[in-house]
Order: C-alpha cells, then structure tokens, then sequence
C-alpha cells in the first residue's frame, strides 16, 4: 500500500529530477564503504600471505594463497588460550552485567525513589570514567584480594562501564512499554518476579540482546584493564596480540590473521542488531 | 510516563549499586588516597597535602599532554561530525541497500580497539601497507613512525576511519524519524535542497547531533589503546595523549603520587562533560 502511493506520489517529471541524485547518493556512499573496507580488506589479505610473500614483495591480493598463519594461531596455545580467556570473561561480564542490571533498569523506568536522579547520573559517569584512571587501583585491589590472573578479576573490572550501560540501555527499552501491562498483570495476581520473568522479560527481549550484545562488545575490544590485571593464565587476545609485536622480528601474516579472527565475533551478530547499533552507543536513547 | 513514588525500588537497584561501589568506589578512593600522600618506599605514607597537584599544575608534561589531547578531540570533531552527516544524508532510506550499507558501515564500530590500531599499524607501513606504499609511489616522503606530522595524520584519520560511522548512524536514526508529509511540504513551496536541510533536517537531528558530539568527545577524550598500538606515543612524544601519559606515569614508572592527582584531575573534566550529557539527555527525554 505504502509503495502504491510513493509510485503514485512521484510524477514522471520529479522522477527524472530525483534519478541523478540518487546516483550521487549512491557513489558518496560507494567511496566511504571502499575508505572503510580497504584497511580491512589489507588485513585480510596480508592473513592469507606467507611471511616472506609480504616482506618480499608489493601484491594487491595473494600471489601464493596460504592458511598457514591460521594454522598456527588454531594449533599453538599461546594464540588460541588467548581466545579462550578473552571469551570466558566476556561471557561471565555480559551474564553479571545484565542480570543486574534488569531489576535496576526496571526500578529506573517506572518508580521515583530517594536520590534515583543522582544515581542514575552516577552510572553514566563511570560509564564514561577513563580506563586508564582505574588501571593502577584496579590492579592493586585485585592483587591483595588475591585475584590477580583470574577471569573473574577482568569480568568484574569491565562491569565499571558495562553496568552502567546495560542500565540505561535497558531503561531506554523498558520506558516504551506502558505501564497498564505492569497494573493488569498485578491485577490478574501474578507475583512480581513472574511477573517480571514471564511477561516483561518477553515484551523486552530485543532489548535485552541488544545490552548484552553491547556489554559483549564493550568487554572484548577493551585492552587496557584486561591486560593489567593478567599476566599468564588469563592472558586475553589483544595482550596476546601487543606482546608479540616488539619480539625479535614481527610476524606480521599471524598478526594480521589474528586480528582477522577476532573481528569475526562482531561480524557475526552484526546483521540481527544493524537497526540498534546507533541506540545502543547512544545509551538507550534516539 | 508518570512514575509513581516508591522507596522499595531501592531493593532492586541494590545489586548495581553494590556492583559498581566495589568497582569503582573502592579504587577511586586508593587514588584519592595516593594524591595526598608521598612515601619512600616499604609502603610508609606521610601526608604531602596539595603538594601534587601544585606540581602537576606547574608541569609542563601534563599541559603538553592536555593540549595535544584538547586539538585532537577537537580535529577529530570537525571531520567526523560533518563527515557524518554528509553520509547519512546519502544512505539509502529503505530496502536491500539500507541493510547492506547498514552492516558495513557498522564493521569498524565492533571491531576491537587494539585490532583497529593493529590494521592502521599494518595499512600505514612503508615497505608493506597499501597507505604508506601508495603515498611513496606519489613521491610523498610519508612515514608515520618518523614524522609527527605525519603519525598525527595517521592518528587522525584511523579515528575519522573508526568513528565516522557512529555519527552517520545517530543521524540517519535522527532523519529517519522525520514524517514524509514535511518534505511533501517542502516540495510544494519549491524549497531548495539547502533550505529543506536547513529548516527541516537539521532541526529534527540537533538532540541526536547533540548525543554524538558528546559521546565522541568523551570516548576521544580517553582514548588508549588504538593510538597505543599505533604509534606507542611517538615518536618523541608527539601522540601522547592523556590516557597514555596518565598509564607510563602510573604502571610504567610507579610515581603514584603525582599519577593519582593527574587522575583526580582528568576524573573531574570527565565529571562535569558527564553532567552536561546528562542534562541534555533528560531535556530529550521530556521532549519526547
């Protein structure tokens, strides 16, 4: 129906007015997606070349296409325990993030409560609170709790910004249900935790994916504190990855296959959250 | 949506609460501790007062690092947020195309900040990044581990790279909200495309402009590891931005005294740019 009156609305005339500049559009957009995908596209083709193939000579793409830099991050634990710990603290910061957040994102949205403005003020600043401020306290409180090294040290670590965001994002999901679904399921006798677990979890959900896909994000691109608070058996990937380089001669086909692989994560789920992405930055709001 | 008054929502807000005092409450106050005093060593403390913060203030190094961190939030803001909204005005409203380029232009947001600063580390080499041997074969004597100039572009341009894409999509959610029937108007009093900008979609995108603004402020503003794994701060010191200064000073030579006081210090800029998000935040929301 709606394509029926846009083909009705466009005369012959503006028709032939608006085509060249749909064409413009089209290139605008075309020469920014090649300045974003080239860098990446040098990544990904620098992973699929031997050692001697890069330093050696100039190609565009590979002359002797190779999976050997693959091969060596998926079969030497050095490289691929550094997935496993980064994916074990991501996993344990996205379930404590969200899980506490959900009752806090609920109280925010519909109850007024002593002192809820400031509090609600006091998460966004640690939201926005420099890493490297808490890098050094971070890791001094860890090492006399005795957990330094641990997953759980960098899981707990990263919930200083990612609370705070599964909060306001959840909160900016949870204003839009009305309240008449909260009083008539009150009415018909549900308690609030089934309440809450039975009817508004569900009403919510894509707001919930899209808090803990950000509080995934947030814990896997961050460098600074994971890297401070392990040494060895929490090692996470972007360590992994800054460590190598400065060793004897840097082997850049391992490097760049490396940084290929964690960009798939993102990649993956990129297509389900396209339509959020720019709510979840802006915090649940827009 | 009238809230109704109720104490008890306290219980549920108990977790976070608890959550993030452990996480940023107690560390905050080893900073505030480590401001105040001085030791030498074996962990004795003796008072020092605003000893410091009188030195940080008088240091050069830290105005340095402040002004290279001010210019390059400010550079950054002057390409990204133009840039941004240039391409959302060109991003295709609906159908397959609105995806395709949704998801692509989405790629570099969730790509891992180091991994970032690994791609630009590559791309930007001489001997083997396609940036650097293109810009030797023009004849450009580009070389950013050398040249200041030239790492502050690379620098520069890896965020426009980064970013640019947040600020389009907070704009393009912003046009989108704007009813077909305002530029039905606009067709019929024959307004030109500038002035269709000007009057119609610039206003709908100030509160979302506003958003992006504040949110690439803050984040440039502590930024780490991209220009980290670039550069490493160099050469000399030509990148050393806050965060990075504020690490050497911190893990790299252990002067905590004067590292907490630069962390006080940095805390209350972020402090007051945090308020002023959070007030225009709330003027949005009760405009609805």
């Amino acid at each position: 129906m709606a394509d029926l009156t846009a083909t009705a609305a466009a005369t012959p005339r503006s028709r032939s007015r608006t085509l060249p500049r749909v064409s413009a559009s089209a290139i605008v957009i075309g020469l920014y997606l090649l300045f974003l995908m080239l860098p990446i596209y040098w990544l990904l083709n620098m992973s699929l070349k031997t050692n001697a193939e890069i330093t050696g000579t100039f190609s565009l793409w590979p002359q002797n296409l190779t999976f050997q830099n693959y091969v060596t991050i998926l079969t030497d634990p050095t490289w691929y325990m550094g997935y496993v710990n980064s994916l074990i603290y991501v996993v344990m910061n996205t379930v404590i993030s969200v899980t506490v957040a959900l009752p806090a994102a609920y109280a925010f949205s519909r109850y007024r409560f002593m002192g809820d403005k400031h509090l609600f003020f006091w998460l966004l600043t640690n939201r926005m609170a420099p890493p490297a401020v808490f890098a050094l306290p971070f890791f001094q409180l860890y090492s006399s709790v005795g957990l330094f090294d641990t997953h759980i040290a960098v899981a707990l670590a990263h919930c200083l910004f990612n609370v705070p965001l599964a909060v306001w994002i959840l909160e900016g999901f949870m204003r839009g249900v009305p309240k008449e679904i909260d009083e008539t399921a009150y009415i018909d006798g549900y308690s609030f935790p089934r309440f809450f677990v039975k009817i508004f979890m569900p009403l919510i959900s894509s707001g919930i994916g899209v808090a803990a896909f950000f509080c995934f994000m947030f814990s896997w691109v961050e460098l600074l504190l994971s890297r401070t608070l392990t040494s060895v058996n929490a090692k996470p990937i972007a360590a992994t990855m800054t460590r190598t380089v400065g060793a004897s001669g840097i082997d850049w086909g391992v490097l760049a296959a490396a940084g290929v692989l964690t960009i798939i994560p993102g990649a993956l789920v990129i297509y389900f959250v396209r339509n959020y992405i720019a709510k979840g930055f802006a915090l649940g709001r827009v | 949506m009238e809230k109704t008054v109720n104490h008890k929502a306290w219980f549920l807000v108990l977790p976070v609460l608890m959550l993030v005092a452990f996480s940023a409450v107690i560390p905050l106050m080893t900073v505030v501790n480590y401001a105040f005093q001085d030791t030498f060593g074996n962990n004795v403390f003796f008072w020092h007062g605003l000893g410091w913060f009188e030195d940080l203030l008088h240091s050069d190094r830290m105005w340095n690092a402040l002004w290279r961190q001010l210019a390059f939030s400010g550079i950054i803001l002057a390409i990204e947020i133009p840039l941004g909204v240039f391409v959302a005005l060109n991003m295709p409203k609906r159908g397959v195309w609105a995806s395709v380029v949704l998801v692509l232009m989405s790629l570099p947001l969730l790509i891992p900040w180091n991994v970032v600063g690994t791609i630009w580390q590559i791309f930007g080499r001489v001997d083997i990044g396609l940036l650097g041997y293109a810009l030797n074969s023009l004849g450009i004597n580009y070389n950013y581990t050398q040249n200041p100039a030239h790492a502050w572009a690379t620098v520069i341009v890896m965020d426009v790279w980064h970013w640019t894409s947040l600020v389009a999509l907070l704009a393009y959610a912003g046009l989108q909200s704007i009813p077909d029937a305002y530029y039905q108007a606009a067709r019929i009093d024959q307004a030109s495309r500038w002035k269709v900008f000007r009057h119609i979609e610039l206003p709908k995108m100030a509160g979302v402009l506003m958003i992006a603004t504040l949110l690439r402020f803050m984040d440039s503003f502590m930024i780490y590891t991209e220009p980290f794994v670039v550069t490493g701060g160099g050469p000399g010191s030509a990148t050393t931005f806050l965060s990075i200064d504020l690490v050497k000073m911190a893990l790299g030579q252990f002067d905590l005294g004067p590292a907490a006081a630069f962390s006080l210090m940095y805390f209350l800029v972020i402090l007051l740019i945090s308020w002023v998000f959070y007030t225009v935040m709330t003027n949005l929301d009760k405009r609805g």
